[in-house]
């Protein structure tokens, strides 16, 4: 019982990781970028790629999959995202959707369309016990790393000025360039920021989510439920949403799987009904 | 005054009278019945992409509902259409009628959380309900065949007179019929007073609210609607080709009649026939020669179209409207 | 005279802040209310609890004798209210024709019929005319709205809002952002609404205030800080001090 708990708050934790760029990214610029998926998939293929022909070990991909993702995120924020943000939703959603389908089929092409296998270093393979309750290394691995990066991220955009300044424009962007502050270069580091989380998460998650070019496709939905219900305003929102999502998702499966992979779209509908400003919102007209 | 009564009468007579043009376009889409007799299949094909486009068209296109998951009402039309044929019923109208009611009732039980949400949350419900029902057809194999789809669909002639045959000659009647009925329909309720007020709510919410429009309403009956018409759209597909496989409630298809319907350009009802067209014609072309990494180019497409495309496209389309007069339609650049 | 529209120690607030501290107000019949106050006093808070735009806090809003406190925007409109905007709030696909037989349509009731044709119903095309005629938009009625010089946009904002036939009618800065050429029909627009409609001018400019109100409300910090008629009120010191002192300088 407690062993699904912790599974589950392990995966969520990749789950933060993975939404919590794109979350910021919609709050700040109000863009919807189903693409981010492409993100973590690329960081996925990274760490394969690293691992598999290059020899390098798995705990130095894990930066390389951050700042090989960031970089590309800038660059592609810089060419061909900067022109998407006065257009409208529906042009963003299209826009995106191309990009994952361009995703889907070149990971295809490149890497064929088979799952990946990583082989973790041996520390981190096996469980052990604490007082019954088995815990996997590795997820106790991922649920570190995680949580430090939740905490960093959370201290880094209440106390610190880049976070002040950022959440100042997530609130409202006209008004923050009005205080002179430069709302778009804040937007491509954040965006390289959520861009190359995502590709550590991608990384992180390929033990426990698995990576095909299905990839962003698969987890689509994933993210926009933890965005949607956890807010664009905070890192608290995004996080217990996630949390909560990896929770039911994991013990759904675990309990019920025969109906397991509905669970998460109960949620989701149940959440909508009761709260449909999302789960954290602040109270807004 | 009554002079100017009289022009009022006239200005809203004008914008709902056909246009030569249109009329010009559906003598053509039945032309090319004879015209090109080697290729009704894929006739057939476009038929019913424009309808399930002309579906997305009423929610998006005239009351700025976007959709991701439209595919959840195509899929379950068809499989409601196939099981009942299946269970012996083959009569197709029957089938199209009892899709149809299917495919409304399932908008209307997605519409709560459709009319209330912002953007984000639609896209989020909308993918949602479509792979909620693609988990269920896929997992529930004892009744929609699952993997394997749905085998064994007897469908009777149409009307007892015409029946089905292998090289699509009645199936493309039969669908463009279908088209054009519905396409009345929607085209005469588009100039409704309900179809202005979907049209305030699209431009302009917060004004249509105080014009005495309830928005929830509204957009509630029109995405009921609209999924009844995508639910028409998957009988089509499930009763001219006697088969249903999950691939009706693929992700791909919401994306796909997504950039149907950008490409013909929404808001004014045949923007899902022309970018059918448009749409059947790349898709037959490039996977002539790269079948595998379709959805590469589709991808390209996408993002081509979006950032300069969109211009070149409908530069070609808005010669053609241009001859309409500017008022007859709110259509959204 | 009778009060039209009512309102009972209304309070709104924001987080820990009071947008609105519970205002006492009413609307006589025929009135030509002024609610004036600085930035940030309250008054476009205080117009989107009365059109239902926000919820109050506590408090209640009366129309006609009837609480339309817990009401939605869209049926205090056909209650009778109707408002503009500050930033005008238009239909831009459609026409000043389709934009006032929209309005038209839905106060007659019309707006779920789906099959029936704007053009064959004779009372549609009376209400439509009539209001084209009233507000001079005869000659531009089939150009997009999108199209229209600013002013002739913000007169199709007060006729649409019109064309619901409200008793209450709210006019929020209806001058505001209009050129001075095109101010003088504005002006004479508002000043010909018809007496037996009550309005209610939130406003900025104190020659519009002074030339047509016949009642002042100012809003100060969310509270009514005086009330009444407007050569006291001009004349009132803390008014002065508050309000008319800084507008002034702007």
């Amino acid at each position: 019982m407690l062993t699904i708990l912790f599974d589950g708050i392990a995966y969520g934790m990749v789950l933060f990781v993975l939404a919590c760029g794109l979350s910021v990214t919609m709050g700040l610029m109000n863009f919807v970028n189903l693409a981010h998926g492409a993100f973590a998939m690329l960081g996925g293929y990274i760490t394969v790629i690293l691992m598999q022909r290059l020899g390098v070990p798995f705990l130095l991909t894990l930066p390389l999959a951050f700042i090989g993702v960031a970089l590309v995120g800038v660059v592609l924020e810089r060419v061909l995202y900067r022109p998407m943000y006065g257009k409208n939703h529906l042009d963003q959603v299209m826009f995106t959707i191309g990009i994952v389908f361009m995703a889907v089929a070149g990971a295809d092409y490149l890497m064929g369309s088979s799952q990946q296998i990583i082989k973790l270093p041996a520390w981190l393979q096996g469980r052990f016990n604490i007082g019954g309750v088995g815990i996997g290394k590795y997820r106790l691995f991922v649920l570190v790393v995680c949580g430090i990066l939740a905490f960093s991220l959370q201290w880094g955009f209440t106390k610190t000025r880049f976070g002040s300044r950022l959440r100042a424009s997530v609130d409202d962007a006209r008004v923050a360039r009005g205080l002179g502050i430069p709302v778009n270069r804040l937007f491509a580091l954040t965006f390289a920021l959520g861009s190359g989380l995502a590709g550590l998460g991608g990384a992180l998650g390929i033990e426990l989510m698995g990576l095909d070019p299905s990839f962003p496709l698969k987890f689509m939905i994933y993210f926009l439920v933890v965005v949607t219900v956890g807010g664009t305003s905070t890192i608290t929102g995004p996080f217990f949403a996630a949390m909560l999502l990896g929770v039911a998702d994991v013990a759904g499966k675990y309990f019920v799987p025969e109906i397991g992979a509905f669970i998460i779209y109960v949620l989701m509908v149940i959440l909508l009904i009761v709260r449909p400003d999302g789960l954290f919102a602040r109270g807004r007209a | 005054m009554s002079t100017l009564e009289d022009r009022v009468r006239a200005s809203l007579l004008a914008s709902r009278r056909w246009h030569g043009a249109e009329i010009a376009f559906w003598l053509l889409a039945l032309a090319v019945f004879w015209l090109f007799p080697r290729n009704l299949l894929l006739l057939n094909e476009i038929a019913i992409l424009a309808l399930f486009a002309l579906s997305l068209d009423l929610i998006l296109g005239f009351a700025g509902i976007v959709s991701l998951g439209h595919a959840a009402f195509l899929g379950l039309g068809a499989y409601a259409a196939g099981l009942l044929a299946k269970h012996g019923i083959g009569d197709p109208l029957v089938g199209l009628a009892f899709a149809m009611i299917v495919s409304g009732l399932a908008g209307l039980l997605a519409s709560p959380l459709i009319v209330k949400g912002n953007d984000l949350t639609r896209l989020m419900v909308t993918l949602g309900v479509a792979l909620i029902l693609h988990e269920i057809a896929n997992s529930w194999g004892s009744l929609t065949g699952g993997a394997d789809g749905l085998q064994g669909i007897a469908i009777n002639p149409v009307l007892g007179l015409f029946s089905f045959d292998l090289f699509g000659k009645t199936a493309y009647l039969y669908s463009l019929s279908v088209l054009f009925v519905l396409f009345l329909v929607a085209r005469r309720m588009m100039n409704s007073p309900f179809g202005l007020s979907l049209r305030a709510i699209r431009d302009n919410s917060l004004r249509a609210a105080a014009s005495g429009v309830p928005p929830s309403q509204r957009l509630a009956l029109i995405y009921t609607i609209a999924a009844s018409y995508a639910g028409a759209a998957g009988a089509l597909i499930a009763q001219t080709s006697q088969f249903v496989s999950l691939d009706v409630l693929d992700f791909h298809r919401s994306a796909d009649v997504m950039l149907v319907l950008i490409i013909g350009g929404p808001g004014y009802l045949y923007g899902g026939m022309i970018g059918a067209i448009v749409f059947k014609f790349l898709q037959d072309t490039i996977s002539a020669f790269t079948p595998q990494y379709w959805m590469f180019w589709i991808g390209l497409f996408l993002v081509l179209f979006v950032l300069r495309g969109r211009t070149l496209i409908h530069g070609g389309v808005k010669l053609i409207m241009s001859r309409l007069p500017a008022r007859v339609r709110g259509k959204r650049s | 005279m009778s009060a039209v529209l009512q309102t009972n120690a209304l309070v709104k607030t924001f987080g820990g802040i009071m947008a609105t501290d519970r205002i006492d107000f009413t609307l006589e019949k025929g009135a030509r209310h002024a609610l004036i106050g600085p930035n940030g006093a309250g008054k476009t808070t205080f117009v989107n609890l009365l059109t239902g735009v926000l919820q109050p806090t506590s408090g209640t809003v009366v129309l006609n004798g009837e609480d339309i406190t817990q009401l939605s925007r869209e049926s205090r409109v056909k209650r009778g209210m109707a408002r503009t905007f500050q930033i005008n709030q238009l239909f831009s696909t459609m026409t000043p024709l389709a934009m006032i037989a929209l309005v038209a349509s839905e106060r007659l009731g019309y707006g779920v019929r789906a099959f029936s044709r704007l053009d064959h119903d004779r009372r549609v095309i009376e209400e439509t005319a009539a209001i084209l005629a009233q507000f001079r938009l005869e000659d531009i009625m089939d150009n997009s709205i999108a199209s229209l010089p600013y002013g002739k946009q913000r007169q199709v904002e007060i006729a649409a809002a019109f064309a619901a036939q409200p008793s209450v009618l709210l006019l929020d800065e209806p001058a505001a952002g209009v050129p001075e050429a095109e101010r003088r029909e504005l002006l004479n627009i508002v000043g010909s609404l018809p007496s037996d409609v009550s309005v209610l001018l939130i406003e900025h400019d104190m020659d519009i205030i002074f030339r047509f109100a016949t009642r002042i409300t100012v809003l100060v910090n969310g509270r009514v800080l005086a009330d009444g008629d407007p050569t006291i009120i001009a004349r009132d010191p803390a008014v002065r001090a508050a309000y008319l002192g800084e507008a002034s300088h702007a």
